[in-house]
């Protein structure tokens, strides 16, 4: 059995795959990688399927031993990783040989680089999924972020290595955006027309007190919607909800599956990997576009995934 | 928006999601018609949904949207509302949860009472005296809102959550109670513990509550805290 020695963890470096959904009655949200596109494409480098697991390291990376070595590539941000003080490009299939440590730093862009091994990492499936749910500590390695010393198992290689990276005219029409599109929320009516306008036309920050169950904001105040109180429903992956002080707040992959607040948008399917690439202090704006144009920009997006010259060789 | 409590409308919440509203008031009426609408769906699934968020007066489901589009969804789920009168629910099953409310297990519990003007076995009993109903389980993998608490037990939640809640806390806030599956940050006042594991994980991962329940409070001595703490 291969294996991958963590010398160092990173700042905050967890086992993902797609997540599990299905769950939501029992109160779990679904968890998985907070930019799931990355993971895709990096699994599909090494000759994975899609949902493989794999480590999500967020804004500063780990040290990773291989002592059996293996095939694996970095997909997401640049967190300037090296394999024997070579730098390695992201996007791009990696041989490690037998005993090589593989070295990533601070990030250069996003929030977020994947390090997919081909065989997966192999951690007990919990409901599903590979995925780490941090809040409940359950699944992944141990229900937590991974620490110096962990010795993580990975399934065995089962091709030759090919190189081959992912094709740079798919990488500039996925990149991750700073504007982010949105629909209406189902309350978005309880807004006053001038307080949609202050949400659309300012700019907001990314404030510290941001991770996987969501992104807090800080802006311009959206002032109280004037229909309250309101009755706590199941709220969706994306959802950007307004509570009393009027600093949004953006629902993420391990959100709450029910909540109280009124939601005055949600970020379009398309544009939720974009969200696991915000970094604190990053500054986001929302556009609204409508439901149509919300389908067919996920539909492009799995168009080009799906596109045989997503990777060139 | 005006509707009889009869009626149903749709909402799109997101692109991959749309809540069907059951009524404008949380109620057991329409609580009940909420659960089965949810049975019914998870019983008898519709292709490309993948994930249903039920609520005190409300249902998400979310969707596949290469696979679905909204108004799709709404004409299915018109005719699962169309036979949510045949449905018939079974009896609910009733839960028993030990809590033991002495010293460190319910930090709160001296504030509430000194705030309600009660004392703490009047608090105790008062907890103790109504059968919640499940109404649905959210924020955490586990937690179930349950309602309603007695008026007389009535208290906003603290001004300012803590940052982590022992595993096990049996909460109040408003005219709700619940029990923090995790140890997690929370705001409900805190009024006692209870030893039981309410999500179980491993392989047949499962929940001690579930939507629809009723539940009890049964106060225990810290003795029989430990003893079922270790069992």
């Amino acid at each position: 059995m291969s294996s991958i020695q963590i010398q160092s963890p990173g700042l905050f470096t967890t086992v993902q795959d797609l997540g599990r959904p299905g769950f939501g009655p029992m109160g779990l949200s679904p968890s998985g990688a907070a930019d799931p596109l990355s993971l895709r494409l990096g699994n599909r480098l090494v000759g994975n399927a899609d949902g493989a697991a794999a480590l999500e390291m967020t804004l500063v990376g780990g040290t990773f031993l291989f002592p059996e070595g293996g095939v694996v590539s970095l997909a997401g941000s640049d967190f300037g990783g090296s394999l024997d003080d070579q730098l390695l490009p992201v996007w791009t299939a990696i041989k490690i040989s037998r005993g090589q440590t593989l070295r990533m730093g601070p990030t250069r862009s996003g929030a977020r680089c994947y390090l997919c091994i081909q065989g997966g990492i192999e951690v007990n499936s919990f409901m599903g999924s590979a995925s780490t749910h941090i809040l409940s500590g359950l699944g992944g390695f141990e229900g937590r972020a991974l620490r110096k010393g962990d010795v993580l198992k990975i399934g065995q290689p089962f091709m030759a290595f090919r190189e081959r990276k992912i094709s740079p005219h798919a990488l500039k029409r996925l990149s991750p955006r700073k504007t982010l599109r949105v629909t209406p929320g189902p309350q978005s009516d309880w807004f006053a027309a001038s307080s949609e306008q202050l949400f659309y036309t300012n700019a907001y920050r990314v404030t510290e007190d941001s991770n996987r169950m969501g992104l807090r904001l800080e802006g311009a105040a959206i002032p109280p919607h004037f229909k309250g109180p309101m009755i706590t429903e199941g709220v969706a992956l994306g959802a950007i909800q307004i509570p009393d002080a009027g600093q949004p707040i953006i629902l993420f992959v391990e959100q709450q599956t029910t909540g109280g607040y009124p939601k005055i948008a949600n970020v379009i399917s398309a544009d939720l990997p974009s969200i696991g690439q915000l970094r604190p202090r990053d500054e986001i704006r929302c556009e609204k576009i409508t439901w149509e144009m919300a389908r067919a920009l996920f539909k492009e997006q799995e168009e080009i995934i799906a596109s045989g010259e997503l990777m060139v060789e | 928006m005006v509707q009889t409590v009869k009626e149903a409308w749709f909402q799109p919440a997101s692109d991959q999601s749309l809540i069907v509203y059951l009524g404008t008031e949380i109620s057991l009426e329409t609580h009940q018609r909420v659960i089965k609408l949810l049975r019914l769906l998870e019983r008898e699934p519709i292709a490309g949904v993948c994930d249903l968020h039920p609520a005190y007066c409300s249902l998400l489901i979310h969707f596949d949207l290469l696979k679905l589009r909204h108004d799709e969804l709404e004409a299915v789920l018109r005719s699962y509302l169309d036979r949510l009168d045949e449905e018939s629910l079974p009896e609910p099953r009733y839960v028993e949860i030990p809590v033991c409310y002495e010293g460190d297990f319910g930090p709160d519990l001296g504030d509430v009472c000194s705030t309600l003007r009660i004392t703490p076995a009047q608090a105790i009993e008062l907890h103790g005296s109504v059968a919640y109903v499940v109404y649905f389980l959210g924020f955490a993998p586990g937690f179930a809102y349950l309602g309603e608490l007695p008026k007389s037990l009535i208290m906003p939640r603290l001004p300012s959550p803590r940052r982590i809640v022992p595993r096990g806390s049996v909460g109040i806030a408003g005219n709700q109670t619940g029990v923090y599956p995790f140890a997690t940050p929370g705001g409900w006042r805190l009024i006692g513990r209870t030893p039981l594991q309410m999500f179980r994980s491993g392989p047949n991962a499962a929940t001690v509550l579930s939507i629809g329940d009723r539940v009890r409070f049964i106060s225990i001595s810290p003795k029989r805290f430990a003893e079922l703490e270790n069992t």
